[in-house]
């Protein structure tokens, strides 16, 4: 287990800047997942921190030690940790056991010992039985079991994950993202999981970094990243959600054609000229008749403008009165109601996430 | 922190530059060199090309090259289509017949056309005036028009393999495109078929006009006796003793820059994809029915492999196997004396032989290490301007054999580096002419492997040299032993580059087959052929096992 920091690393490829000024830290025994769309810079971060690039600028440490910084940088082999690639890199040419024990032979353990961390790993992620197959008589998800146990059995202060489920089928994928928090559970490795798949990181991760264009937007638990995304790409990336421009004029703050008193948004006081919120679907109701307004409940008429079934919930869009803003909005199985319906929107102010300015 | 693998990248660098630039750059250097005071002067080019004799085997070398080219396309380019897009019977035959073509040394071959077309003694005139009552046979191997149908017996494999890679990528549906629209089957193949290859022909042209006008030892057994030179013969007398090398460098020079620009107007040529029709793997490709006309194909098929192949091992083997081999063919002929005393009782044969397999296994296994490094150095970006690496590693592809022999000789007789006279200069020569193939298929064989398998070992701890000898090396087993086999074939058999670079003691059998060429013991000489056709043949078995048929015949090896 050790604490990883991340200073400011850039990488630039040429005239293009693929990581821009990224700091982070994992403390020890962290499971922290980096969350973006292709390209933006996720897994460059996660090779610079395996010692394959060197960053351009800034620096990584790790317990206090330096391990990266420009033109200078620990190759991979002396860093003692271990990383799980999106194809796997089970060598085709050694069978399961000789794959898991060569982290083992090349760190020079005696036999005896590599043969029984070998077979007790190999139990735990339930692949004692196939210890004399060869990679191509395997599954895909054994194949990643493998990977799991080649990468664990040599105790690494930092696991480093790249993308490694995006190979598998989808309910594969699911039942991998348990297993790899279990594994976590048991170990306590500080863990670096790189995915593009916010379910998951959610799954997975004690905090995620979501990365767009080469920078962390944010880090958070991935309930208050859900909760209260900070930038407009967070709130779009995590989820689906409403976007509300407003202004603030007087006590109020002022929408398309309705209004919310500003002493109702938490830290009211400090809003001025132009915002925006993001509002979760699931964070507004629909009535059909006028529910009591409260301190934490405003209501607002709109009409039904669009209306989805997809069996688990209903996605309404919903127009509130005069406005040109459509609303999504999640509702349960047996709440229906018609298009061109009159409905009364719900919402509650304290569930409005402030976005920074752009 | 550099790695530690670093110094042994810059060596292997160090060779490469070694190997193919400096005997380049000697070779330009020594052409400017006055032989006795080593100043800078002009006098070997007027040396070179101020006498009549030098322009005009220049001259011929020009004219047989174009005609060796012609003739190629008429042998190549029916049977390529034949095989490709018709429904002619034995296409397996054909197709064997070529590659056995492509198997016989072409000094070989020459000596072979040598003994049915000799004047008077050949077997075509002996069958002529037979047949005929006739004085004396028509044929006489030893002229301008021998020399260009030997030649081309055994290069226009080339055409066929680029004229045929090309048509089976054509799709059906172009041509079916042609007949919905009411052209006739001819018309179809003549408008469409052929035209969308033909980038592929003039390809093939320019590669048949450079073997040619590079080959050395067709030419020397046939134009010497004939009483006129083409170049590569010229290059040869000049290092009669003594060795006029700058004369000699600045007479190759105009032979190096001819090929370099014709091979890179064919690379022009061939890479203009939008003309050739690359729909994936061809569609569906239906034959042409051609009737009773597909046995006048097949016999004009087996027409052209008789010329190149049929004919000339049946000769070669009677003459291994004959007591003399004028005497014909029966039983109280044969004998395996010819055999016994090349492999057995005569020391310099033996030797030769034996020098033959170890030079070539030496230099296969040279070009092959280097050419893996280079790539491996390339693809993983581990120097900066790699890429200009490949270029030199695909450099010798460019120069002919024997100027590249100039080159080593010039580079290495002299101080600081003395090879000349040892073994290793002929090594060292075979695994530079031959480190493009080596290049090409090891680029190939590492491409195939994901870096994430190597990435996976350095993280869990390997160094790089480590993760290259316990991951990357068993996984590329496989691929380099079809390209040892692709390098270690035409090193067995290289003759232009070994003629100039061979001293008493480093004899190889191409060498010593040339050498017995003006005794005329052709029984012995057709021997030594033999045993390399059947060393070839057999490494040919083995590669289609582990690599799949068409590893030899492929375009990219070539």
């Amino acid at each position: 287990m050790s604490r990883l920091v991340l200073s400011s690393i850039s990488r630039r490829f040429g005239g293009v800047t693929a990581v821009d000024r990224v700091s982070l830290t994992l403390q020890a025994g962290e499971f922290v997942s980096l969350l973006g769309p292709s390209g933006c810079g996720k897994t460059t971060t996660l090779r610079m921190v395996a010692g394959f690039l060197d960053p351009s600028e800034g620096t990584i440490e790790m317990d206090g030690r330096r391990l990266s910084s420009p033109g200078a940088t620990v190759p991979p082999e002396k860093r003692n940790m271990s990383m799980i690639f999106q194809s796997y890199a089970i060598w085709p040419n050694m069978t399961v056991a000789q794959n898991v024990a060569f982290g083992l032979e090349v760190r020079r353990l005696p036999r005896d010992e590599i043969r029984i961390k070998v077979r007790r790993i190999l139990d735990v992620v339930q692949m004692g039985h196939l210890e004399g197959r060869y990679p191509q008589e395997l599954s895909g998800g054994q194949q990643q079991r493998v990977a799991l146990a080649r990468a664990i059995v040599v105790q690494p202060t930092v696991l480093l994950l790249d993308e490694p489920l995006s190979n598998l089928d989808a309910n594969l994928r699911e039942e991998m993202r348990y297993e790899i928090r279990r594994l976590h559970d048991e170990f306590h490795i500080t863990t670096i999981y790189v995915t593009h798949d916010q379910a998951e990181a959610m799954v997975t991760s004690d905090r995620i970094a979501v990365m767009n264009q080469g920078r962390i937007e944010q880090v958070d638990a991935p309930r208050a990243l859900y909760a209260r995304p900070r930038t407009r790409f967070v709130a779009g990336f995590i989820g689906r959600t409403n976007l509300l421009g407003g202004l603030v004029r007087g006590d109020d703050v002022v929408f398309d054609h309705f209004t919310i008193g500003r002493e109702r948004f938490p830290d009211g006081a400090a809003l001025q000229g132009p915002v925006s919120f993001s509002l979760r679907p699931q964070a507004i109701h629909l009535h059909r008749q006028s529910p009591a307004a409260s301190a934490h409940v405003c209501v607002i008429p709109g009409v039904v403008a669009q209306r989805a079934y997809l069996g688990e919930h209903w996605d309404y869009t919903v127009r509130p009165a005069g406005s040109a803003l459509a609303l999504r909005v999640t509702a349960r199985p047996h709440e229906v109601f018609d298009l061109e319906e009159k409905v009364w929107l719900e919402l509650d102010p304290r569930q409005m996430a402030l976005l920074e300015p752009e | 922190m550099r790695e530690r693998s670093y110094v042994v990248w810059l060596l292997l660098i160090a060779l490469l530059l070694l190997l193919v630039i400096n005997p380049l750059a000697r070779l330009l250097w020594a052409s400017f060199q006055h032989p006795e005071t080593g100043a800078f002067t002009l006098e070997n080019y007027v040396a070179a090309y101020g006498r009549w004799r030098h322009v005009e085997a220049l001259v011929n070398s020009l004219v047989i090259g174009v005609a060796v080219a012609l003739l190629c396309t008429v042998f190549g380019v029916p049977m390529a289509w034949a095989v490709s897009r018709t429904d002619m019977p034995a296409k397996g035959l054909v197709w064997a017949a070529v590659l056995g073509t492509f198997i016989m040394p072409n000094y070989l071959g020459a000596v072979a056309w040598i003994l049915m077309a000799g004047p008077n003694a050949g077997w075509l005139n002996r069958i002529y005036t037979t047949l005929t009552a006739a004085e004396a046979g028509p044929f006489n191997v030893y002229s301008k028009a021998g020399l260009v149908l030997v030649i081309a017996c055994y290069s226009f494999p080339y055409m066929f393999v680029f004229t045929r890679s090309a048509l089976d990528l054509i799709s059906s549906e172009m041509e079916d495109a042609a007949s919905t629209l009411g052209a006739g089957a001819l018309r179809t193949t003549l408008r469409v078929t052929l035209p969308l290859a033909l980038p592929a022909i003039l390809g093939a042209f320019i590669v048949e006009f450079l073997e040619a006008i590079a080959l050395f030892g067709t030419p020397a057994l046939i134009a010497l006796p004939a009483r006129f030179q083409v170049m590569t013969t010229m290059l040869w007398q000049m290092f009669e003793f003594p060795p006029r090398v700058q004369v000699a460098a600045a007479y190759a020079m105009p032979l190096l820059l001819v090929t370099v620009f014709l091979f890179w107007l064919q690379y022009r040529i061939m890479a203009r994809k939008g003309y050739v029709a690359l729909t994936g793997k061809g569609g569906d490709r239906r034959l042409v029915r051609l009737g009773p006309w597909r046995w006048v194909l097949l016999g004009y098929c087996l027409l052209v492999t008789s010329l190149s192949f049929f004919m000339p091992i049946l000769v070669v083997l009677q003459a291994a196997f004959a007591r003399a081999w004028g005497r014909g063919f029966s039983w109280d002929n044969v004998t395996t004396r010819n055999l016994r005393f090349v492999l057995l009782e005569q020391t310099a044969t033996r030797a030769a032989t034996l020098n033959t397999f170890v030079y070539a296994a030496a230099a296969s296994v040279i070009a092959l290490v280097l050419a893996l490094a280079i790539a491996y150095i390339v693809a993983r970006r581990l120097v900066p301007l790699g890429r200009a690496l490949t270029y030199v590693a695909m450099a010798p592809f460019v120069i002919p054999g024997i100027v590249l022999a100039i080159g080593f000789y010039a580079a290495y007789t002299a101080r600081p580096l003395v090879l000349y006279g040892t073994a290793w200069i002929l090594i060292l020569a075979f695994a530079t002419r031959f480190l493009p193939i080596a290049y090409t298929n090891s680029d190939a064989a590492l491409r195939s492997i994901n870096p994430e398998l190597e990435d996976a070992a350095r993280i869990l701890g390997a160094g790089r040299l480590l993760s290259l000898r316990r991951i990357v090396a068993p996984l590329l087993r496989r691929g380099l032993a079809g390209a040892f086999i692709l390098v270690f074939i035409p090193a067995t058999r290289e003759l232009s580059s070994a003629i100039f670079l061979y001293t008493t003691g480093t004899q190889v059998l191409s060498v010593l087959l040339f050498d017995k060429s003006d005794e005329g013991n052709f029984e012995v000489l057709s021997s030594m052929g033999l045993i390399l056709v059947v060393v070839t043949v057999a490494l040919v078995l083995v590669g289609f096992r582990m690599v799949g048929r068409d590893f030899l015949l492929r375009r990219t090896a070539t």
